[in-house]
């Protein structure tokens, strides 16, 4: 009876086949939605900090060497790769790669720096950012209501383009 | 750095043997690692596994910030390893100290406390990203990030002269228009 039901066992295990993944011998692709870590174009950055300021773990630094010359310092030691500042960044200087393979020995490996020139703004000197699934849930920012038919649209704007700004929603969806 | 990889390549030819120490992460880097050890990821193959005393171990797979009651645990369990012994930071807590890297209890990165030979950032990292960061730790393959600077050398745009704002039919105007 044992030996029978090892037998089948046996043939169970042979008839599953192998599951196990290929992955360093050949590359693994990423599952839609991932977010890796972010990459930051220095040629679309306008130095405006509102990925500094938005960062949970404070790692994306400041530094003004002059009135004109402002340092932009991205650690990458402790990102969550949130895409926090993917989304607020007004330019889409920063997007959120699939990279993954990040492992090093050296952690200033993972340091990106943008020394960029500013011009100094004439009249407030502020950035405005796109409005999250929260903002736009308290009602602050800019609307798009219906003026056609004079009746208010309680949405965001993000939810109103073509590309949504929001992708956990889908995330949590998959 | 050469005379490690040389040292890696001579003693761990065979297998390396992980012990898992988490000072006070989330769990969710723990059960990444524990990913990589399922027959998805099977790490077996490669040698690794996974045992339960510091004592026999070669690595240490260190995940989540050392925090001030775990740092002296983490500590005496990196000396009660055998020589030579490599630790890996293991998510973005073990590496930088995670998002609260300043809050009262957590001291910092664990290389704070011990020393880190390895990183792998990532919140958590995927299991093929920890499954890289041990090939790259045995040499099988090169690291794939490099630090990126980027540096204006000169200012984009004119700059603008307010001592060239002149009066004209009662409007302010700039003098240089078409140059700017």
């Amino acid at each position: 009876m044992s030996l029978l039901s090892k037998a089948k066992e046996a043939v169970l295990c042979l008839k599953a086949g192998v599951v196990t993944l290929p992955y360093p011998a050949e590359a693994e692709p990423v599952p839609q939605g991932f977010r890796g870590r972010p990459v930051f174009d220095a040629a679309k950055c306008i130095g405006c900090a509102g990925c500094a300021n938005n960062c949970p773990a404070r790692e994306i630094l400041l530094f003004d060497r002059s009135q004109e010359v402002r340092v932009l310092r991205y650690l990458g030691r402790r990102c969550t790769y949130c895409g926090r500042c993917a989304d607020v960044c007004p330019e889409k200087a920063i997007t959120m790669s699939t990279e993954f393979e990040t492992a090093t020995n050296d952690i200033k490996d993972l340091r990106q720096e943008i020394e960029i020139f500013m011009g100094t703004c004439q009249r407030c000197g502020r950035c405005f950012k796109e409005p999250g699934p929260l903002e736009a849930l308290m009602m602050k920012g800019y609307r798009k209501d219906d003026i056609g038919s004079e009746r208010w649209v309680y949405r965001s704007q993000s939810y109103l383009d073509d590309e949504p700004t929001v992708r956990d929603i889908e995330i949590e969806l998959d | 750095m050469s005379l490690l990889k040389e040292l890696c390549k001579k003693v761990f030819t065979k297998s390396i043997w992980v012990y898992h120490a988490n000072s006070g992460g989330c769990n969710g880097c723990d059960i990444e690692v524990l990913n990589v050890l399922t027959p998805y990821y099977d790490a077996e193959r490669f040698g690794i596994r996974l045992v339960g005393s510091p004592r026999h171990a070669d690595v240490m797979l260190c995940q989540g910030p050392a925090s001030r009651p775990t740092a002296k645990a983490l500590r005496r369990a990196y000396e009660a390893m055998a020589a030579p012994k490599l630790v890996f930071a293991i998510g973005s807590c073990a590496c930088g100290g995670g998002i609260w890297y300043d809050t009262y209890n957590v001291i910092g990165p664990v290389e704070k406390v011990i020393p880190v030979h390895f990183y792998i950032p990532g919140c958590p990292p995927r299991p093929e990203a920890i499954i890289f960061g041990v090939a790259v730790a045995l040499g099988l393959v090169e690291k794939k990030v490099s630090p990126v600077t980027f540096k204006q050398l000169e200012m984009p745009i004119a700059r603008y002269h307010p001592e060239d704002l002149i009066e004209k039919d009662g409007m302010v105007v700039y003098q240089r228009m078409d140059h700017v």
